[in-house]
């Protein structure tokens, strides 16, 4: 468990947590620019000043009634840094090395059973500044690991990197966190890397901790919409794989005995279980099951909720699919024209382009 | 005939001061690369002043900070048995003295340049902070200590009123080849003027070649 009661205060800018984070897992920090999340893991790893009490189980890192302040070099944090930060003087093997060399005392973690799980060992010799931006992150991860963190922080990690590089990125982070039973911290804006990867959520703005709670809840909570700007509240589907299209590029998931279709870069591991997440706005529904359509998914459930957005032309609808739940985001008016009512069948249109699953 | 006697104590002189200056002058560098506020600036300017000072101002300060009757003049007799002024000893505190901001600056700029992001790095892998200085910065300094170590060592054997004020002209304790040119001059001696002079030209020459050669990409910043 990570304690945490903290101030800080810079420029214009006050940053105060009074929060509790699992000790184990992925929990992911999601807010907008400049809303401290940084910060945040700044002051954690002592990185940036503050006041207050820093905890982590039975170890404490900052208390300022007791005075204690234990400097950076000596928390047994790990960071990734949204850019690498890989010594450039030393090679790939090199900077392995130096954070092996200074290795928190009591760690488990072996030095081929890192380099295997992030795929490094063609790249040893190589030089740090000839190597590709997700190839510097997986240096840098595996670099953080062979210090022996007893809680790794990645801070925006992907946010270099392009589209295909970030999907294969954070399969392997979710994977090495998951092997090496590593708690970490992922500091986020985007909303679908948190879906994939955490299974804790804390929203922060304005320096405040809004709300933490597993991922679903907070995914679910309307104030995010408040937040991203936009409608980007959504629910996870829990799907297991189990087929690959390589003509059309698709990847077969079953959710709750129905089918769905994901376009997919790399092909999904089959019979892995995967989180969807699957943003309200993405869906539409309709009341009979539309033929000549371009969406290729169409899952039936029942309509269990009918929620409108006040001051807003929209409702809110909650589908309920077997053991889990869907949203979808739609105008008042088609609510009406529909006819809808809480109990009805509805098949729910998803667009197969908003589906970000990778891992 | 070549005065291999001034070559040699000239080359001495500015070895010396070089290394003392490296000891002395990469913790000040440091500072100032990291320190922020009003005490800053003023070490700043103070480090500058060689840069713009005539040597002579310098050299007759350090003249009458050296001399027996101060408490380091003083000190050192008690020491050594011998005066401060007019020995070697005199000539490497006025060269580091003169020379520091040859030393400071190219290593402020570089440790500047570095930023803290490799500071930051190196902590969360759990380096101290004298660790991560000998196993990071320095490294990542290196451009920055070799335009250093050459500017100043040049500089040093360049120097001419600060020595003479302090060291006069004592053959084989504080004769330099600058000070040597001068009373060969003076004795129109010009011979041997040329020799030492032409010494000195392409040896200045070929270190600030291999300094701005080698230096594309970290500038010489001077003031």
């Amino acid at each position: 468990m990570l304690n945490l009661n903290i101030r800080a205060q810079f420029q214009n800018f006050q940053l105060t947590i009074d929060q509790q984070i699992p000790g184990k897992g992925i929990s992911a920090i999601f807010g907008p620019s400049g809303s401290g999340k940084s910060t945040l893991l700044r002051c954690i790893a002592g990185f940036q000043a503050c006041q207050g009490l820093i905890q982590l189980g039975s170890d404490t890192w900052l208390d300022s009634t007791g005075k204690i302040n234990v400097p950076p070099h000596q928390r047994p944090v790990g960071y990734v840094f949204q850019d690498a930060r890989l010594f450039s003087h030393l090679s790939v093997a090199g900077n392995l090395a130096f954070a092996r060399d200074r290795a928190h005392a009591g760690g488990l973690l072996n030095y081929p059973d890192v380099i295997d799980s992030l795929a490094l060992a063609p790249l040893l010799n190589r030089d740090v500044l000839a190597l590709s931006g997700g190839e510097q992150q997986r240096v840098a991860l595996a670099r953080t690991l062979l210090t022996q963190p007893r809680l790794l922080m990645l801070d925006e990690p992907l946010s270099a990197l392009d589209y295909a590089r970030k999907a294969e990125l954070l399969a392997l982070i979710k994977s090495v966190c998951h092997r090496f039973e590593m708690p970490a911290l992922f500091v986020s804006h985007a909303i679908d890397e948190v879906a994939q990867l955490a299974s804790y959520a804390l929203v922060i703005d304005n320096g405040r901790i809004q709300t933490a709670a597993n991922t679903e809840r907070v995914l679910q909570d309307p104030l995010l919409h408040k937040l991203t700007g936009r409608f980007e509240s959504g629910y996870i589907l829990h799907c297991q794989v189990t087929g690959y299209d390589s003509h059309f590029q698709l990847s077969q998931l079953e959710c709750e005995g129905q089918t769905l279709q994901i376009p997919v870069t790399y092909p999904l591991k089959n019979k892995s279980n995967i989180p969807l997440f699957v943003r309200a706005r993405d869906v539409s529904v309709a009341t009979e099951l539309p033929e000549h359509i371009s969406t290729r998914n169409v899952l039936t459930g029942t309509l269990s909720r009918i929620e409108p957005l006040p001051q807003t032309p929209f409702a809110e609808l909650t589908i309920q699919l077997g053991e889990q739940q869907l949203g979808a985001r739609i105008t008042r008016a088609a609510v009406a024209a529909l006819s809808l009512t809480v109990g009805a069948k509805v098949h729910t249109l998803i667009k197969s382009a908003s589906f970000d699953a990778d891992g | 005939m070549i005065e291999w006697s001034a070559i040699t104590l000239t080359l001495q002189l500015a070895g010396v001061s070089t290394l003392v200056l490296l000891v002395l002058g990469t913790p000040l560098a440091w500072w100032l690369a990291r320190a922020d506020g009003k005490l800053k600036t003023t070490i700043e300017t103070l480090t500058a002043l060689p840069l713009v000072l005539p040597p002579t101002v310098l050299g007759f300060y350090l003249l009458i900070f050296l001399s027996p009757n101060t408490p380091l003049g003083e000190f050192w007799f008690t020491l050594t048995g011998e005066h401060l002024t007019f020995s070697f000893s005199a000539l490497v505190i006025a060269s580091v003295v003169y020379s520091l901001p040859f030393m400071v600056q190219p290593l402020q700029g570089a440790f500047e340049s570095l930023g803290r992001a490799p500071l930051e790095a190196a902590a969360s892998l759990g380096a101290s902070p004298l660790d991560t200085f000998i196993h990071v910065v320095l490294p990542l300094s290196k451009r920055g200590y070799l335009t250093a170590v050459v500017l100043t060592f040049a500089h040093t054997i360049g120097e001419f009123g600060v020595v003479l004020m302090v060291g006069g002209n004592i053959p084989e304790r504080t004769r330099v080849i600058s000070i040597a040119i001068y009373e060969h001059v003076e004795t129109l001696n010009y011979a041997q003027a040329h020799t030492l002079a032409a010494g000195l030209l392409l040896f200045s020459f070929i270190v600030l070649l291999l300094v701005y050669g080698g230096n594309k990409r970290a500038p010489i910043r001077l003031g």
